[in-house]
């Protein structure tokens, strides 16, 4: 189809604004990041520092124990998106296979878990967790956030799975293979890039996760991230700009990355979850 | 629970009704998923049932008691009691009622933005990947970090907003997230920021499995651009877009870190959303059960919310 130049001339205009508003905050955050106090004090603040340092990075790690809460939130990630994947793949694999009442059910509370006001399950987890003498500790927190992953996790992989086509396991089975074998030769390949696209999902939501974190983790040495870098926000708001956008900006890094590598993939698989159900 | 007996094909008392559902023509590889189902099944229903639903039902038996954290006598049944309270809780409605204007006021232009979006990048312009590629970045960060960012960018000194309002001579100095007045809509600009990329991504899709053909028909039938929206791409977006309404309002409604980072409630419970309200009566006053009645009351205004949007959905079902 063509397109008028006047119309062509008003699409640009609106994907350059479109552009500027997704990106402007985020250029902020790392032109703050950057600056050294004195500029960070302007009354007239610039985009572009004119003496850029790494200072604040140097203090962010000296006042907050960034190093310690980066590998807290990493063990309570990795482990969360190891166990939901591991837990939930052959879950995922009855749910897109058959249908039946329990396929039904748990697409059904797929969709009702995601309506839950957390407050209503985070205060009897915490008092379980509590009895279990699991709160103020991150494998604690990995419980929460297996269960609190595995919804999605299932969405995403059950639309895997049905996207393997069920004559090939017929095939396999013609051929001779059993149960075991045709699922662990013929199918996992298939799956295992849905499943590794699905476990780097849970492990950047795990990563990014507050909440949870937040009324679980007590003391400073055991606390996340995204709990750590609240920490740089004074009691009345006040905040320290250069290591409070120094500490922000690096926590954001691992997740773009990731997420930079595997967006094409979460989007295929939650679509393909959305439509095919 | 019955679900689960249903699932396991061995067992006998499974009446003719229940086989009817299952597809036809099972193969080998089907009844093997048969065998195989309860072990497959169960490595997460297990945790699912003991961390998610069996806490959901103690939240919702927490609500009837007077549970509070520390306390050493134990705890009573006060049937509706934390019920009544709530109902005379004027701090309660408002923080619910700010809870409503933030759902609504976040997702209703998120929705009309990210449209814009999505029939953008369905064109051939040259920006596309560069979009794409911004898009990501609200998606991909932390919420917390999305907070400490747009408090950057308020900054009523160091901000970059209000410079640029100074540069183009709109005044500025204001401290957006401390003013009465903007506190909720400057909240409300980082929600729908932080939200875009889920929703336009959905929405692409949903403009992606519209049929070519069917605009290139009514283009040649003379139909113009508006037209061609009304007429081809709406219909085929509709459920699409209904599904991501209706979850972003509850996600919307639900949410919590975004503000808690921005203002934590302030000023003056200008922005204290219902799970704020929450957090606070149950983690800083430890009132488990009068939070959980709380809990309680925000799911059943979801569900009536979903049940209604649901029944609406299934009536225009129809010409979709």
């Amino acid at each position: 189809m063509r397109t008028s130049t006047p119309a062509r001339v008003g699409q640009y205009t609106a994907l350059l604004a479109y552009l500027v508003f997704l990106a402007f905050p985020f250029l902020w955050l790392v032109s703050t990041a950057f600056k050294p106090p004195r500029e960070l004090g302007s009354l007239h603040p610039t985009w572009v520092p004119k003496d850029p340092t790494l200072a604040n990075f140097r203090q962010a790690f000296d006042e907050q124990p960034l190093l310690h809460a980066a590998l807290n939130s990493l063990l309570a990630a990795l482990a969360a998106a190891v166990v939901a994947v591991l837990i939930a793949t052959p879950m995922a694999y009855v749910v897109a296979r058959r249908r039946t009442r329990l396929a039904k059910a748990v697409t059904g509370w797929v969709v009702v878990s995601q309506a839950f006001p957390f407050v209503l399950l985070i205060i009897p987890l915490f008092l379980v967790l509590k009895n279990l003498r699991l709160i103020n500790s991150v494998p604690g927190l990995v419980l929460v956030y297996v269960v609190w992953a595995l919804p999605f996790a299932l969405w995403m992989l059950a639309g895997y799975v049905r996207a393997v086509p069920p004559e090939l396991e017929e095939a396999a089975a013609v051929d001779g293979a059993g149960r075991v074998r045709t699922l662990v030769s013929v199918t996992a390949p298939l799956l295992a890039p849905g499943i590794v696209a699905t476990a780097l999902f849970a492990f950047i939501t795990a990563w990014n996760e507050f909440f949870f974190a937040l009324v679980l983790l007590k003391t400073p040495e055991k606390q996340t991230l995204p709990v750590v870098l609240t920490h740089f926000i004074g009691a009345e708001g006040v905040a320290d700009l250069g290591p409070l956008a120094a500490a922000a900006f690096l926590a954001t890094l691992p997740s773009l990355v990731v997420f930079a590598l595997i967006q094409r993939r979460i989007t295929g698989g939650m679509l393909t979850g959305a439509v095919k159900s | 629970m019955t679900t689960v007996t249903e699932a396991s094909p061995p067992s006998p008392p499974s009446p003719p009704r229940r086989k009817a559902g299952r597809r036809p023509g099972g193969g080998r590889p089907r009844r093997a998923v048969d065998h195989g189902a309860w072990f497959l099944v169960l490595p997460a229903l297990i945790p699912i049932l003991v961390l998610s639903v069996g806490p959901l039902l103690y939240g919702i038996l927490l609500a009837f008691t007077d549970a509070q954290s520390g306390r050493t006598a134990p705890t009573r049944w006060i049937g509706a009691l934390n019920f009544r309270d709530l109902l005379h809780d004027t701090l309660f409605w408002e923080s619910f009622r700010i809870g409503l204007v933030w759902a609504v006021g976040v997702t209703v232009p998120q929705f009309l933005l990210a449209l814009g979006l999505a029939l953008l990048l369905n064109q051939d312009l040259r920006l596309r990947w560069a979009a794409r590629a911004l898009a990501i970045i609200p998606w991909a960060m932390p919420e917390v970090v999305v907070g400490i960012m747009w408090r950057l960018v308020y900054n009523p000194d160091a901000g970059i907003l209000n410079e640029t309002l100074r540069d183009i001579g709109l005044g500025g100095g204001r401290d957006w997230l401390s003013g009465l007045a903007t506190a909720l809509p400057a909240v409300i600009v980082v929600g729908v920021w932080a939200g875009m990329p889920q929703t336009t991504v959905a929405l692409l899709a949903g403009l992606q499995n519209t049929p070519r053909e069917l605009h290139e028909a009514a283009a040649v039938d003379g139909a113009g651009a508006w037209c061609r929206f009304r007429t081809v791409t709406w219909p085929a977006l509709k459920p699409i877009a209904l599904a991501i309404t209706a979850l972003n309002l509850i996600w919307n409604f639900n949410s919590f870190a975004l503000a808690y980072v921005l203002t934590s409630g302030g000023p003056g419970g200008r922005t204290r959303l219902p799970m704020l309200f929450a957090y606070e009566e149950a983690f800083r006053y430890g009132q488990f059960g009068y939070a959980a009645a709380m809990g309680c009351v925000m799911v059943a205004v979801i569900s009536i919310a979903l049940a209604v949007f649901l029944a609406g959905r299934l009536r225009g079902g129809d010409d979709a």
